[in-house]
């Protein structure tokens, strides 16, 4: 089956910089992704490229089996049927909501048009709002005619550059998926870019992590958190320390706290270092178990409390306990692991 | 389906040509003038090149230091004190901007010589009679400096005034802390910060100097622009009078180089913070009046005197001036002007847009190109449309000659879209800067999403930029409006025959010495040229503390 949108080998530059390198990603049948990453790290051009907004140097993009981008050829975007949501909005101050719904629907029956728009307006619960400007209504308002004017002439594939970043985070998670229930109910595939990973989490099935240029995992959001393809990953994603251990014979890894069992993801040899990805929710505190260590931070969080914890070693280990375990700073307390996902990385020099 | 890039190219295509196009008439003189020298150019050598010169020298040094005295006060006592009727002296002191040079040294020549009413009332006082005294004659090199300073010390006074308002309170209160007066405060600390600014705005005024023609040439100065006419009609010799613009357009553009320059420094000057301002400091009592004198002076002399001249006579003369042939010359003058206007905005917008569009080297120095003829005087411009044209129409003459056996004479010299052409290569640049100040406002983002909704570019321009840069749109046409119905020396050179513009035609008038017959004409000019003034001074409203920058 061809994928619906199909990137390969992308690389895009603004000479002399490559600001994109050898991505590859395939979107199936109308689903819903996200490009996650720092800051800087392309995300925004990989979109304009999807977009038409920028040229490619090498690789394709097609959508639906056809083929819109490639090295010294971009279908102009105008032509592309691909809707764009923008950080900035970039609602036309001159237009009021309906005639900036209307905006792309041009060559549409009047009719029809007037339908579309009053749909849309509904949809997005603005309908009342229609004769207004957009310096007349709330950002979150604004937020939703800018969504209604990109689903407007029906596009394939919608893209999203960071659009609910000026809203607060509450707003945020509530309209990622609230839009996320609409692309789906329209049939409309979705691409967000976001640096915030619990909006990423919110929106999309298949989530994919760019630093500096180059695409390092593109996978479903567990994936990421529990089988992260590397250290930037794990680090990126969650929370979580790197617990220095040792390969035992029969691939088992002993560490501080003792061994730990399971599949080995890296080529290791016994006697290899490596280091195992602890998430604070591996840590689980128990008061029976042999194995303690010192609180040295605490952070309330209202269900629970994340503390960071001293090992005799002097290695950190983050533990998320329920609320009502309160324990002072200095205190030690019991603990075990309970690691379902081992990941594991071999131990870096230096 | 056709690409990007086929579409890209025509697009720089469009926008190289036309920038190029009216880039013509700077680059022909530049070309014209580097033929060999001829007899003409070394007879001027040898008599009057010294004069045009020395005098064109004495005038830009002149009116740089008069605009100068002139403006740097009232901007220093506009922007950082009180005193009875500071607000609205604050943009009336714009008021002269609106009086062309020429306009207003006909009315100190209709109001000084000795038929004037000054002469009149001095010799009716004192009983004198002509022997008695001695009056200083306006029309000579230093009248022709006063007239100039007395309408172009609006410039200093802008950039000088912003800059005052601009500077770091911080510095000008560690400066009170540390003992210096309002005096000292000025001259050690407000006007070394604010160089760059005035550097800037002299060197304005210098280069408006430098093109006027109306007023040496009615005070009978030999400069630039007047040995350029007297070459062109009087000498015949195309070559000499473009070696002549070419040398007028060196100093214009040292001048130009001075500027960027000066910008470029200011940025260092630029103390940043400007949170607060300190409250302006109060004059009290007299000495609050007397800076009210002070800033009326300018104001008397610049504007309510020869503004009060031209209402006087055209109250006078007005029944039997105006009448039929003077509106149709007023319709004349107004079509031209708007047609003019809009045909540079819709060139603006092009060459605008074509850069945010394509912002690539060549396109970029392409539409730099275009501005040129900002620089250039109107008398320079003339010259380098002409030639052009001429050379043109000679070809396509000989050709028909030649194959049909017909002249087609004079096709474009001499037309209207001679003129229309100079016209642009001239004003283009104001209105270039209205649409790319406006232009740049709008968030690139807008574009793309016009892009993604199905706009094609020329859509984005039509349905999204041109309404949202309404505003900008209308400033550069009522920029270029008025610039075009004052401009004197290229409409001189380019017109059709018998074709009159209003300034032609108070040009006229005021030539055969009848000046107040001229009135209702530059009274028609003056009242056009107040509304950049009202534009200006709202601007100058929307900068003070407490109000945004509108977006």
């Amino acid at each position: 089956m061809t994928p619906f949108l199909d990137l390969t080998d992308l690389e895009i530059a603004y000479p002399p910089r490559r600001v994109i390198q050898d991505v590859s990603l395939r979107l199936e049948c109308a689903g819903i992704g996200c490009l996650l990453g720092p800051s800087g790290c392309g995300k925004t051009t990989l979109l304009r490229a999807i977009a038409g907004f920028e040229p490619l140097q090498r690789g394709s993009i097609r959508l639906e089996g056809v083929e819109l981008s490639r090295p010294g050829w971009t279908l102009p975007p105008e032509r592309r049927r691909i809707g764009l949501m923008f950080q900035d909005l970039a609602l036309f101050p001159h237009l009021t909501l309906a005639d900036n719904v209307a905006f792309g629907l041009r060559g549409w029956k009047p009719a029809e048009r007037r339908a579309r728009v009053h749909e849309l307006l509904r949809l997005v619960g603005l309908d009342d709002e229609a004769q207004r400007y957009p310096h007349q209504i709330s950002g979150g308002q604004q937020q939703r005619v800018a969504l209604a004017r990109a689903l407007a002439p029906r596009p394939r594939l919608l893209l999203l550059d960071e659009p609910f970043s000026s809203l607060d985070v509450t707003l945020r998670e509530d309209l990622a998926r609230e839009i996320r229930a609409i692309l789906l109910r329209e049939g409309i595939g979705g691409l967000l870019v976001s640096h915030d990973q619990f909006e990423a989490f919110a929106f999309a099935d298949e989530i994919g992590v760019l630093r500096e240029g180059r695409l390092l995992q593109w996978d479903t959001a567990y994936n990421l958190y529990h089988q992260p393809a590397n250290r930037f990953v794990a680090d990126f994603i969650g929370q979580g320390v790197l617990l220095p251990g040792r390969i035992e014979e029969g691939g088992r890894v002993s560490t501080e706290l003792g061994e730990i069992d399971g599949l080995s993801p890296v080529n290791c040899a016994p006697g290899d270092a490596v280091e195992i990805l602890v998430r604070p929710d591996d840590v689980i505190h128990d008061d029976a178990s042999p194995l303690s260590a010192e609180v040295v931070e605490r952070a309330f969080r209202g269900a629970e409390f994340l503390y960071t914890l001293k090992l005799p070693s002097g290695a950190r280990l983050l533990c998320l306990a329920p609320s009502h375990h309160n324990h002072a700073l200095g205190q030690r307390i019991g603990i075990r692991l309970d690691i379902d996902h081992r990941v594991m990385f071999r131990q870096e020099n230096g | 389906m056709r690409g990007v890039w086929a579409r890209t190219d025509r697009w720089s295509l469009l926008v190289v040509g036309v920038a190029l196009l009216l880039a013509l008439p700077v680059l022909t003189v530049f070309v014209t003038a580097l033929q060999p020298a001829g007899a003409v150019w070394r007879h001027l050598a040898d008599t009057v090149l010294t004069d045009y010169v020395g005098n064109s020298v004495l005038l830009m040094l002149g009116v740089g230091a008069g605009a100068l005295l002139i403006g740097v006060p009232a901007a220093w006592l506009t922007s950082l004190h009180e005193f009875p009727g500071r607000r609205w002296l604050e943009w009336a002191l714009l008021l002269p901007m609106a009086i062309p040079a020429y306009i207003i040294a006909y009315t100190y020549t209709g109001l000084l010589d000795f038929a004037g009413p000054v002469q009149t009332l001095l010799r009716a006082g004192f009983h004198w009679t002509r022997q008695d005294y001695g009056f200083p004659e306006i029309r000579s090199l230093p009248g022709a400096v006063v007239m100039l300073a007395l309408v172009l010390y609006p410039y200093v006074y802008l950039l000088a005034r912003a800059a005052f308002l601009d500077q770091s309170v911080a510095v000008l209160e560690v400066s009170r802390t540390l003992g210096a007066g309002p005096w000292r405060r000025f001259y050690a600390v407000s006007l070394p910060m604010a160089r760059p600014a005035l550097i800037a705005g002299v060197s304005l005024v210098q280069m408006e100097a430098l093109a006027d023609y109306g007023t040496v040439q009615y005070f009978g100065v030999g400069t630039f622009t007047t040995g350029i006419f007297r070459v062109w009609y009087g000498m015949n010799d195309s070559t000499a009078a473009a070696q002549l613009a070419a040398l007028l357009l060196l100093f214009v553009f040292a001048l130009l180089v001075f500027e960027r320059w000066s910008r470029r420094r200011a940025r260092f000057h630029h103390a940043g913070n400007r949170q607060y301002r300190p409250a302006r400091l109060s004059f009290a009592g007299r000495w609050g009046w007397l800076a009210t004198v002070a800033c009326l002076v300018p104001l008397l002399f610049g504007f309510l005197i020869p503004a009060g001249q031209l209402t006087v006579w055209a109250w006078r003369t007005a029944p039997h001036v105006v009448d039929g042939r003077f509106l149709a010359l007023l319709a004349n003058s107004l079509l031209l002007a708007l047609g003019a206007a809009l045909l540079i905005l819709l060139l603006a917008l092009l060459l605008g847009y074509g850069q945010r569009l394509r912002p690539r080297p060549l396109v970029r120095w392409a539409v730099r190109s275009a501005g040129l003829g900002y620089a250039a005087p109107g008398t320079v411009v003339a010259i380098g449309v002409m030639l052009p044209f001429a050379a043109l129409d000679r070809s396509v003459d000989a050709w028909a000659r030649q194959w049909f056996g017909v002249s087609t004479g004079l096709l474009l010299s001499g037309t209207l879209a001679a003129l229309l052409f100079a016209y642009c290569a001239r004003f283009l640049p104001v209105a270039l800067h209205s649409v790319e100040a406006g232009l740049s406002r709008i968030r690139p983002s807008m574009d793309d999403a016009a892009r993604a909704l199905g706009s094609t570019p020329r859509g984005v321009l039509w349905r999204v930029h041109v309404p949202m840069l309404r505003g900008s749109l209308l400033t550069a046409v009522l920029l270029v409006f008025v610039d075009v119905l004052k401009e004197l020396p290229a409409t001189l050179i380019l017109r059709p025959f018998n074709f009159n513009t209003l300034a032609v035609r108070a040009y006229e008038l005021a030539s055969d010495e009848r000046l107040a017959d001229s009135a209702p004409f530059a009274l028609a000019i003056v009242l056009a040229g107040i509304g950049p003034v009202i534009l200006l001074s709202r601007a100058i409203g929307r900068a003070r503390p407490g109000y945004d920058a509108v977006p």
